[in-house]
């Protein structure tokens, strides 16, 4: 009775463009999700650290995107509609050296204890964030984005898909295909999968895997600052801005099963939708205590997550 | 054997001094050394300490790192604000004829109440118009909120990082919750103006003193409750699950068990202390029991020596001073500061500080030993010789 009364409203026609309209934007919550845990579920699901400061690489990727396009406004106005694609790999590399840096200067020494590398990569979230406060100020900044990603498309006169949401989506497709193909069909990927599996068996068969476990983990920033990256189209920047969503992204790769790509993408899709799902019965705060709790319940009784690999302890 | 007798016996002792100097710190030196403004902050920060504490027995004994620390120490603390509260009300509601009393509708219910348009006393808030019940909620209601958590988290045999994220995760909950219920909760503020317990006003500098004495005086009497609890057959298991859990299990042991206990163990000596920081400083707030601030507490333990019980104490305190210093003189080298601090103590010394004074103190103290007492050892030689 109720649900007739809301739809009693529209016509058939406006419905199924808003239900079109609802279901992308869960779409979108989707590319967010799996974007900001692809990076997670290389670090946390392969090699057991659990990287706090994940977050951080990703405000590192957003804030060179703001660099990028401040520049470009600034000295070549003409290269405005071409810049995004150079930002995106600017930030995967300036993600990447950081991730590296902090790998060989404190994550290596923390292997042995991977209960330990949260409180040191906490460590490292509070120096990074409280750099950006000081070289960005507190307040938030936003890239000055190329016309092509504003504005919305329009497949039918009612139906209005944003352009930014489409390439979030498009982004995370590429992104997601290009962690499979170099974690499971490329030689990198078999020497990283080997090291997870057994360390001295890999070493003894000549892979360096020390070497493998910093490449591993500076990759594993690198997407993340990919993520930022992205973000500028959807949102602003702040030095906080990362460390919002770490426990969020946590929750994806635990839920997904450590170690699983295609967990991942399960449990990013799974809890984007539920979430918005819940949002339409629940406002917003109270549909985020509902999903955790469903998550934390579903993770009781599947404590390896939706899906695992069989790794011998 | 002599010598292993000598080594319990030492080892013992040793606990006993650095408990005695620990008491004279917090009884004697603080007092007389800091003036009312700086012995309450002291104070705040001691309360601070119970949670530390809670975590040297679940984290440091059983291995169980609890990222959701805080959201017991804001349970405790949120039981005595509600029966503060309701008292303040009361007392509001007595002195009739006041201006507050006019801004008022309902009459002898807690203000923030009243600004949510609630207009009856929520039944969740029934227990907290009695003291004792009160003090019994304080460690019950944390204590089964734990209870249920490491029941159906343990007995899965979830643990580690799973276990830690999903504390976290607890945090965030409990934050959400205590937020948007405003009516219950008093929402972002908290609760808020508690002046008087049991009709004490707990706003005087008398009243501070003691509330002083009382944080230190629990928290030693906690110490050394759980310094027993440690030391017994119980503790040593909980060593034995942190290092070796498989092999417990297959001696026979219900490893869950023993989880669950240490974790409800610290979960209501947390409480105790969130109750003790709303008296000293009048009021509760969600902002204290967050993330960041659970985070804070385990900081509090590594910095002093996670499997220290006195260490942890000392750790809580630098910190916090250090806080208050550092925000006061250079806001923006403290985050800095902090994060090293984080970094260097998990890197470099994951014993903490008390594990750098065992290391390190103790040969400084044979040294010191061995030049006083060379004299008098020469003249025993010399003796035996003769003898």
């Amino acid at each position: 009775m109720g649900i007739t009364n809301i739809f009693s409203g529209y016509t058939g026609e406006e419905l199924l463009s808003i239900f079109t309209m609802q279901g992308f934007s869960s779409l979108s919550l989707f590319s967010v999700f799996l974007l900001m845990a692809l990076g997670l579920a290389i670090i946390f699901g392969q090699m057991k650290i659990i990287n706090m400061a994940h977050g951080e690489f990703l405000t590192a990727g957003a804030y060179t995107t703001v660099i990028m396009s401040d520049m470009v406004v600034k000295y070549m106005p003409g290269l405005l509609p071409y810049y995004f694609i150079f930002a995106i790999i600017a930030a995967f590399i300036v993600a990447f050296a950081l991730g590296y840096i902090v790998e060989l200067s404190l994550v290596r020494f923390l292997y042995k204890r991977p209960l330990d590398t949260l409180l040191a990569t906490w460590g490292v979230s509070m120096i990074l964030q409280q750099g950006f406060r000081l070289v960005f100020g507190g307040r938030e900044d936003s890239a000055n984005l190329p016309d092509w990603l504003m504005g919305s498309w329009y497949p039918t006169e009612t139906i209005a898909i944003p352009l930014n949401g489409l390439f979030l989506l498009g982004t995370s497709v590429v992104v997601t295909l290009l962690v499979y193909f170099l974690l499971f069909r490329s030689r990198w990927g078999l020497c990283v999968r080997a090291t997870v599996l057994n360390r001295e068996m890999s070493n003894a068969v000549g892979i360096n895997s020390k070497r493998i476990d910093r490449l591993t983990f500076a990759f594993g920033c690198g997407i993340a600052g990919v993520a930022g990256a992205v973000f500028t189209t959807i949102g602003s920047v702040s030095p906080a801005a990362g460390s919002l969503y770490i426990v969020d992204t946590f929750i994806v790769v635990v839920f997904g099963g450590a170690g699983s790509l295609l967990g991942t993408i399960f449990s990013a899709f799974g809890i984007a939708q539920l979430q918005s799902i819940m949002e339409f019965f629940l406002t917003g705060v109270l549909a985020k205590v509902f999903v955790l709790l469903s998550v934390v319940g579903i993770l009781m009784i599947r404590p390896q997550g939706l899906r695992s690999n069989k790794v011998r302890e | 054997m002599k010598l292993l007798e000598s080594g319990v016996v030492s080892e013992n002792r040793k606990h006993i001094i650095s408990f005695i100097i620990l008491a004279a710190t917090l009884l004697l030196v603080f007092p007389l050394v800091f003036d009312i403004f700086r012995l309450n902050l002291v104070a705040k920060y001691l309360s601070l300490a119970f949670a530390a504490v809670g975590l040297v027995i679940c984290w440091g004994h059983g291995g169980i790192l609890s990222l959701g620390q805080g959201v017991f120490w804001g349970l405790g603390g949120y039981c005595l604000a509600a029966f503060l509260k309701l008292e303040a009300a009361v007392n509001i509601a007595n002195e009739a004829g006041t201006d507050q009393i006019k801004a008022l509708t309902t009459v002898g219910l807690p203000d923030f109440m009243d600004w949510n348009q609630i207009t009856e006393l929520p039944y969740i808030w029934y227990p907290f118009k009695s003291f004792p019940i009160t003090l019994i909620c304080v460690l019950i209601v944390p204590g089964i909120v734990a209870f249920i958590i490491g029941l159906a988290i343990f007995k899965r045999r979830v643990s580690g990082v799973y276990f830690a994220i999903i504390t976290q995760a607890l945090c965030w909950i409990m934050e959400i919750l205590f937020v948007t219920r405003q009516g219950w909760t008093g929402g972002i503020n908290g609760i808020t103006d508690l002046r008087t317990c049991l009709g004490w006003d707990i706003r005087t500098q008398a009243a501070q003193y003691t509330l002083y004495f009382l944080t230190a005086g629990l928290l030693l009497a906690v110490i050394l409750f759980s310094k027993k609890i440690l030391s017994s057959k119980l503790g040593q298991l909980l060593v034995a699950i942190r290092d070796m859990e498989d092999r417990v299990r297959f001696s026979g042991y219900d490893v869950s068990n023993f989880k669950i206990f240490s974790f409800c163990l610290a979960a209501m000596i947390s409480a105790v202390g969130g109750a003790l920081f709303v008296l000293n400083v009048g009021f509760m707030s969600p902002k204290l029991v967050t993330i960041a601030p659970s985070i804070y507490m385990v900081i509090f333990c590594a910095l002093g020596g996670r499997e220290s019980l006195i260490g942890v104490v000392y750790g809580t305190l630098i910190v916090c001073f250090g806080r208050t210093y550092f925000s006061e003189q250079f806001p923006e080298l403290w985050m800095f500061l902090m994060g090293g601090i984080f970094i260097v103590v998990t890197v470099a010394c994951p014993k903490g500080l008390a594990g750098l004074f065992e290391s390190h103190g103790a040969k400084a103290l044979a040294f010191l030993k061995k030049f006083l007492k060379i004299e008098n050892l020469a003249s025993k030689d010399k003796k035996e010789v003769e003898a």
